[in-house]
């Protein structure tokens, strides 16, 4: 049996980032993946699902919830322990530095899950990279809108041509050791006080 | 501010010596974090030489599994955590050690305000019942529930090895009623519980501070018992850390221990109570109402919406009484409640079991590190450790940590298998 036959639960209550890593799996190869955002009614998914390996993320205040279920496993039918081996440390540090967690069925071989575990650990990386792009060129578009209202104001009060009050608010922020972006701000700013 | 996003966490710094003094320490938002809180924002810390990075956290499996994998060097952690990892209990047990209990007091048990009524209704219960006879009239609900074919009522608490877990099993049973077949335990994060007890998802639940305070105020919970009706001296949080990092980081560790200390003692006294309450109340910490948490510190509880209030004295001890020092005794009584109702599950799992042995016995005892205390602080004086008052059960059976054995027998339900 090869690791592809296996059981993937994955519980994530984002569910752009739970796409990614159910496309990652189902790229390498995992027919068998279930995606849950919410936690309500997990014991019944479990049940139906019977899954080797659950993906949740750490940031899901209700993984207190699930160890309890776990310890019940009244209605889990295998036990299932936590991560995939307390030996293999560097690769469960990085997990945890992601911010995946995953449980396994006891007994089952940690060579099986760990490409698993592997691709999750990437996909939530590239997750969060990407969540960082997307704010900072969010913040660069900002920027830009704030600059451009300033020229507006500065060409409108002081009669200058467009490259005049860019250079002048550019001279201003090298003086002032500022960006750019807050000198604009700050005339926007003044002009609502003042107009 | 030392706080930081989990994000960024840098390195462990490392002392011009082999020591350690860049210390990260990861907490749940709650008010029993106080110390931590207070030892890390007040320059107790940083007297002793030691920097505090806190590190907010939303569940006790991460705490365990960060303090597991060395994202953090020392935690803010239920009592009964590093029992249940010496014991190889929970999902990732890693060995885990307690040389400071951060206070008593905080928790509480509330139930939804129809199913108080109920309870009311069916036994002419007084607003200002004690914690035993509303436990009595749950039994009573219980039973009349059965009789009318009703679904059993669930119960929220925090955490399998939790001291809110033991402690409501321990009311509950105390009024006659079996946990595990009467009730259905579940554990919802606390921040939730109120929400869970308005949406009836849960009819009552058993957490820390704030939250029965919160559920109150918003007229949907009642609350009916404290941790100081059910057993007053019991340790509530500790700082937990892994043990082959306290011995190569004894001298820090006791320096932790000495900063700890003092910052027990300010959050202790009631004149700091007000600046406690609006460090506490930061986004950054419990990002709760400031009036709430000082009502809290004050153990002024408002039992419901209608106006009924109750004062718990020393409903949190910070300082006094020797709270801070980890005992074998304490360490005993939680082994005897994991012994006393994992039988149960026991029957149904492979792992997890946990039936009364002298070496168990001994392995829980040594998850608080009474020695480490005492090396920094010194030796309780002898008349300290003599019973007291607080030391007295809701159900009024004396623990007697020289015969567990026999103390795990004597409860009502079936004797664990030896």
């Amino acid at each position: 049996m090869s690791h592809f036959d296996l059981t993937i639960l994955v519980i994530d209550e984002n569910a752009v980032r739970a796409a990614i890593i159910e496309d990652g799996l189902r790229e390498a190869g995992h027919g068998h993946v279930t995606v849950v955002h919410t936690v309500t009614g997990i014991a019944r998914v479990i049940e139906a699902t019977g899954p080797d390996v659950i993906i949740i993320d750490i940031e899901n205040p209700n993984r207190d919830m699930m160890e309890h279920l776990f310890q019940l496993t009244r209605s889990v039918s295998r036990p299932i322990a936590m991560f995939v081996d307390r030996s293999d440390s560097a690769s469960i540090e990085a997990a945890v530095e992601a911010g995946v967690s995953a449980y396994i069925v006891d007994g089952l071989k940690k060579e099986r899950v760990k490409p698993i575990l592997d691709m999750a650990v990437i996909r939530f990386n590239a997750f969060s990279r990407l969540q960082r792009e997307l704010a900072e060129a969010k913040s660069a578009l900002e920027d830009r809108k704030v600059i451009e209202r300033a020229k507006g104001i500065l060409m409108k009060m002081r009669q200058l041509s467009e490259e005049e009050a860019y250079a002048l608010l550019r001279q201003t922020a090298m003086n002032e050791k500022k960006k750019l972006a807050d000198i604009a701000q700050s005339v926007v700013t003044a002009a609502g006080l003042l107009m | 501010m030392n706080t930081t996003d989990r994000t960024d966490l840098a390195a462990p710094a490392l002392a011009s010596g082999s020591e350690q003094t860049h210390l990260r320490a990861g907490f749940i938002p709650l008010v029993d974090a106080a110390v931590l809180i207070a030892a890390a924002e007040l320059g107790f810390a940083a007297r002793e030489g030691l920097t505090l990075d806190l590190v907010r956290d939303v569940s006790w499996a991460n705490i365990r599994d960060r303090l597991a994998y060395r994202q953090f060097d020392v935690a803010h952690m239920l009592s009964p955590m590093p029992i249940a990892a010496l014991l190889g209990l929970g999902s990732n047990p890693a060995p885990t050690v307690a040389p400071f209990v951060l206070g008593r007091g905080g928790n509480a048990i509330t139930v939804s305000v129809r199913l108080f009524e109920t309870m009311q209704a069916l036994t002419g219960l007084a607003d200002t019942a004690s914690a035993l006879d509303c436990a009595k009239a749950l039994a009573t609900v219980i039973a009349a529930r059965r009789r009318d074919g009703d679904r059993p009522l669930t119960l929220g608490m925090t955490y399998p090895y939790s001291s809110h877990n033991y402690e409501l099993r321990y009311w509950l049973a105390a009024g006659g009623i079996d946990p595990d077949r009467d009730v259905k335990l579940a554990v919802v994060p606390p921040p939730m519980t109120s929400d869970a007890l308005a949406a009836g998802a849960i009819d009552g639940f058993c957490v820390g501070a704030p939250w029965n305070m919160i559920a109150s105020e918003k007229g949907v919970g009642r609350i009916v018992a404290t941790k100081q009706d059910i057993w007053a001296s019991s340790p509530e949080k500790v700082v937990g850390m892994r043990p082959d990092w306290a011995d190569r980081n004894r001298d820090s560790v006791l320096r932790l221990i000495t900063a700890l200390d003092a910052s027990a003692r300010w959050c202790d006294d009631p004149a700091n109570h007000g600046a406690l309450a609006a460090l506490l109340a930061q986004g950054a910490y419990l990002a709760a109402p400031v009036e709430i948490i000082r009502h809290v510190l004050a153990g002024k509880f408002a039992l419901d919406a209608k106006g009924n209030a109750r004062v718990v004295p020393d409903y949190f001890v910070f300082h006094r009484q020797r709270a801070n020092c980890p005992s074998s005794e304490q360490a005993l009584w939680v082994y005897s409640q994991m012994v006393r109702w994992l039988w149960v599950y026991s029957q149904m799992v492979r792992w997890g079991q946990v039936t009364y042995s002298a070496e168990g016995a001994a392995t829980a005892a040594s998850a608080f590190r009474s020695d480490l205390y005492a090396s920094a602080l010194g030796q309780a004086p002898a008349a300290d450790s003599a019973p007291q008052a607080a030391d007295v059960f809701i159900d009024g059976r004396p623990f007697d940590p020289e015969n567990l054995e026999a103390y795990i027998r004597g409860f009502d339900a079936p004797p664990p298998s030896v």
